[in-house]
């Protein structure tokens, strides 16, 4: 900040701050690990561009001398520290934010945790960095870090990075250390596509080539950090690609006006400028740029405005408006690299929602064609990705859309990924391109049967068949698993004597061999669910061994799961919920199981419920335990 | 505002309209919190451009303490009819009922049931699923870290592990029946910023925030302006006209003014590039506990 201030007149200082209305806006991102200085770089740049006001330098002054590592001098880090604490506490900070100016410029920092697991917190800063400053400590030069910071960056599409190599006064000002660190990373980056890669030997602690070029490294002719940052180029690339405007908003005051707001994603538009909505190949022709500060002759990428056109053309939120002569691709079927960001893993044939531009759709990985090891660049095989883990994937839409690959534009070939049910934000992607139907191989991935169903509902489909004695629990617990299933968002249906016998075996009694078609129907109704894809919860006393065989049989193997309500005669029959034990003492029910008729107990169920000393709810958690020790639920 | 060169006060100008039209177009019933200060007035005229010539397809409101400034009332008035907004006015009740104050009841409980427990009422009340605030990141050091969507349990509570990362300009605005949330869309403005827009743009501020001769009391270094005759004296004090102003605006008991000359926006702006205190100090709900923002967040005071 320029420290005349103090001496200007009123008309000084209205123009300077005219001269600051044309300040242009940096951002960027520090990446190091930890200890490389990140905090101290950035608590130095704020300092120094005298951003700190007396309260906090007070502060800072006391909390040096306190938690300083530094001894008596200002340690700047204790400006911008905060993050680790916090994550210690279990609150994840993706990233913080901080704020500087010169006369040049305004800068905007993102600064992310250092840690190995942290490349989802790197990515989202990355993703709205025009620029990243890697630091490097000196003394031990490219760590395995510094290469997946650089990947990372160059992932998120970052073209602008700055190697900081940093604690260069714990290296004697070495010519030869820095020169080493540069042409390292100029080696190993050289297939990155940054556009330009600039080294600065650096001490954030003493400030050497921090603001100003330090006298300490007389070798080193390139500028101080701050020149750089305050010259680089980076907006005008976006104004020079295809005009893109997803819509976000209609704006529709009377039924004189219909305009379609947006934030413009690529290139620049004028009135006359012959546009395309880019899913449906409808064309008009923009009539007016309209802003609450009057109508534009242009308009360009990064301005948030309202187009009119010179024709009623169906448009609506989410729809991507592009240039006539230059169209992105549609389609519903795209590639794309992945960062997942969820500790519930990324499988393949769930559902999700994507989210791109203004539009969401439902949309699922079809494939995973490999990960990629962000620390060696390896391609490695995955069936499913974990927190952090980075990979290319081919992605199928419920619908298809506009986009353009990350490569070529960042706004309109980036997408987030939000699970459906708990709405996070699970992944990040970046398109690398559309796929054709006729080509595409992996469409047959999505031929319609028993795993494509139970995919879309995002479970194992299972068989959890309950057998006991009447008046076991059998129907109470299998109520109660069945809602604890349904709050989580599974699909599941239950049969029982109530809703079978008054329609489906409505003609059976309760002879032997009735008995036995009654469950033989049950068994077959349970397997085309299963093949439905949804969790089937069976509740029949089913007393014979031969039929829980039957239906077991119908099923794969890991899809039928015995739970045995196990409650001896006597528990069972002083419970008695519809007095039917009475009756049958009584002699007014023929064939009552345990009085009249045998119950042949399991030998093998996969879960025996004890119920005499439990409660129903303890019983139907072991049942939800059991199926998330089987990977059934999560 | 030119648009022959992109200066980074056009940039902030299209993040912030960006930001407010997704969240009038994917929820279902937002709000606007105007708290009538600088910054608040910055987000109105901002939500005003957003949606030219529309007016803001959502209201206003404002959680009235009855311990604002009179100024501040009327300017909330006259600003939400020049901009076409709806205004609602909410008071918590049973804290009107039972006359809670900043004297009888300390500023901390009279901040939570006037300010915070007003303002999760209200929003109950009317089912907001969505409000719009003005804060900063570069108000405290513990801000830096907020994101722009803030996600509200139904209780209106802060889960912190319930936040989203935010990526490029696509925010994630999907919420479960009763939930809700904050945004807010000038998190990346700095007070320089606010301070050159406003001027840029002619945005009228209340008269409080330019120097006049007001009745003041000095109060543990603080000068405290006597608005109305609801301040109680202490003994020996006698309210002083001193020409003061003030830079960040609440209620007038909590407000400590500061002595200045800045009558004008330009003085105002020269004053804050020298000025040697941060824009907080004057805000006294944050003496009275360290780390009281993160504390207020979790409460829902943000
Ligand atoms: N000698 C020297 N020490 C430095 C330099 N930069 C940072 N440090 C010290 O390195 C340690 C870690 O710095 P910090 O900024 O906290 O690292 P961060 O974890 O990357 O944020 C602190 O003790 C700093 O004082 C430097 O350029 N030279």
């Amino acid at each position: 900040m320029s420290e005349p201030a103090e001496n200007l007149s009123a008309q000084d200082l209205i123009d300077y701050l005219a001269q600051q209305e044309n300040k242009t806006l940096l951002r960027f991102l520090t990446c190091g690990s930890v200890d490389d200085g990140k905090s101290t770089l950035i608590g130095r740049l704020l300092y120094d561009t005298k951003l700190l006001f007396d309260d906090q330098l007070a502060t800072l002054e006391r909390d040096s001398k306190k938690h300083g590592t530094v001894g008596e001098d200002i340690d700047f880090a204790l400006l911008v520290d905060g993050l680790e604490a916090e994550r210690e506490q279990g609150i994840t900070i993706d990233v913080a934010y901080r704020f500087f100016t010169t006369d040049k410029r305004k800068f905007i920092v993102a600064d992310t945790p250092g840690h190995e697991q942290y490349t989802r917190n790197m990515a989202t800063g990355a993703s709205t960095a025009d620029l990243a400053i890697l630091l490097v400590d000196a003394r031990k030069g490219i760590l395995t870090q510094t290469r997946r910071h650089a990947f990372i960056a160059s992932l998120l599409g970052i073209r602008q990075i700055v190697v900081a190599v940093n604690k260069i006064d714990l290296m004697d000002f070495s010519k030869d250390v820095f020169e080493t660190i540069r042409d390292d990373f100029t080696e190993f980056a050289r297939d990155f596509g940054f556009k330009q890669i600039v080294a600065i030997p650096l001490s954030a602690r003493f400030g050497d080539n921090v603001i100003t070029r330090s006298e300490r490294t007389p070798w080193y002719h390139g500028p101080a950090l701050l020149d750089h940052l305050e010259t680089v180029e980076v907006e005008d690339e976006q104004r020079a690609k295809p005009f893109r405007l997803p819509v976000q908003w209609v704006n529709r005051p009377n039924l004189d006006f219909r305009g379609f707001s947006g934030t413009i994603a690529g290139g620049s538009v004028r009135p006359g400028d012959r546009i395309v909505v880019a899913a449906s190949g409808r064309t008009s022709t923009v009539s007016r740029i309209v802003t609450a500060d009057g109508d534009l002759d242009v308009a360009v990428a990064g301005d948030a405005v309202t187009l009119t056109l010179a024709d009623e053309v169906d448009i609506s939120r989410g729809d991507l408006l592009v240039a006539a002569t230059d169209q992105p691709e549609v389609a519903d079927q795209f590639a794309a690299h992945v960062i997942w960001m969820s500790e519930d893993h990324l499988l393949p044939g769930r559902p999700y929602l994507v989210k791109l531009g203004a539009k969401t759709v439902t949309a699922q990985v079809t494939e995973i064609k490999h990960k990629i090891d962000v620390n060696t660049l390896d391609h490695l095989a995955a069936k499913e990705l974990a927190l952090n883990e980075v990979a290319v994937c081919n992605f199928s839409l419920s619908q298809p859309v506009g986009f353009d690959a990350y490569a070529a534009n960042r706004e309109t070939g980036a997408f987030i990924i939000i699970d459906r049910l708990t709405n996070a934000t699970v992944g990040a992607g970046m398109i690398m391109f559309g796929l054709r139907r006729a080509t595409n191989i992996h469409l047959q991935a999505l031929d319609v049967n028993k795993s494509a169903r139970a995919n879309l509902k995002g479970q194992k489909p299972v068989i959890l068949w309950f057998t006991g004695l009447s008046g076991a629990g059998k129907s109470t617990i299998a109520n109660i698993v069945e809602k604890r299933l349904l709050a989580e968002g599974r699909h599941t249906y239950m049969l029982d004597g109530d809703n079978v016998r008054h329609g489906l075996n409505r003609d059976l009694g309760f002879t032997e061999g009735d008995r036995v078609e009654n469950i033989r129907r049950v068994a077959e109704v349970s397997k085309l669910m299963i093949d439905a894809g949804l969790i089937v919860l069976v509740s029949f006393i089913s007393p014979f061994r031969a039929e829980r065989r039957m239906a077991r049989e119908l099923v794969e193997s890991d899809e039928f799961i015995e739970v045995f309500c196990d409650t001896p005669l006597d528990v069972a029959e002083s419970r008695d919920p519809k007095g039917l034990y009475k009756k049958a003492r009584a002699g007014q029910i023929k064939n009552f199981t345990g009085i009249d008729s045998p119950y042949e107990r399991p030998e093998n169920p996969e879960i025996r419920l004890e119920s005499g000393a439990k409660s129903v709810e303890d019983l139907a958690e072991e049942v939800i335990s059991l199926l998330r020790g089987r990977g059934i639920i999560a | 505002m030119s648009r022959d060169r992109k200066s980074h006060l056009k940039r902030l100008e299209d993040e912030s309209i960006h930001i407010i039209r997704e969240v009038a177009a994917e929820f279902r019933n937002p709000v606007m919190l105007y708290s009538i200060g600088k910054d608040s007035s910055v987000m109105l005229h901002l939500a005003a451009k957003a949606f030219y010539p529309a007016p803001p397809p959502f209201p206003l409101m404002h959680i009235d303490t009855t311990w604002k400034f009179r100024e501040m009332i009327r300017f909330r008035d006259e600003t939400a009819k020049r901009l076409g907004f709806n205004l609602i006015v909410y008071t918590n009740p049973e804290g009107l009922a039972q006359n809670v104050n900043p004297f009888d009841h300390g500023s901390s409980y009279y901040t939570n049931v006037m300010k915070t427990d007003a303002l999760k009422q209200a929003l109950t009340k009317y089912g907001f699923d969505a409000a719009f605030g003005g804060a900063r990141r570069d108000e405290e050091k513990s801000r830096a870290k907020e994101r722009i969507f803030s996600f509200r349990t139904a209780n209106h509570g802060w889960d912190p592990k319930k936040q989203r990362p935010e990526l490029w300009n696509i925010y994630n605005t999907r919420i479960a029946q009763g939930e809700s949330i904050r945004v807010f869309p000038i998190s990346n403005w700095t007070e320089l910023d606010i301070w050159q827009y406003i001027m840029l743009e002619d945005i009228p501020i209340v008269p409080l925030y330019y120097a006049a001769k007001r009745p003041v009391v000095e109060r543990g270094g603080q000068l405290i302006m006597v608005d109305d005759e609801r301040l109680p004296l202490e003994p020996g004090e006698v309210p002083q006209e001193k020409l003061v102003r003030f830079r960040t605006l609440g209620c007038y008991p909590l407000t400590a003014a500061i002595e200045s000359d800045a009558a004008t926006l330009p003085e105002i702006v020269r004053e804050m590039l020298i000025a040697r205190t941060s824009e907080r100090s004057g805000r006294l709900i944050d003496h009275d506990e360290s780390g009281s923002m993160e504390k207020k967040k979790r409460e829902g005071y943000f």
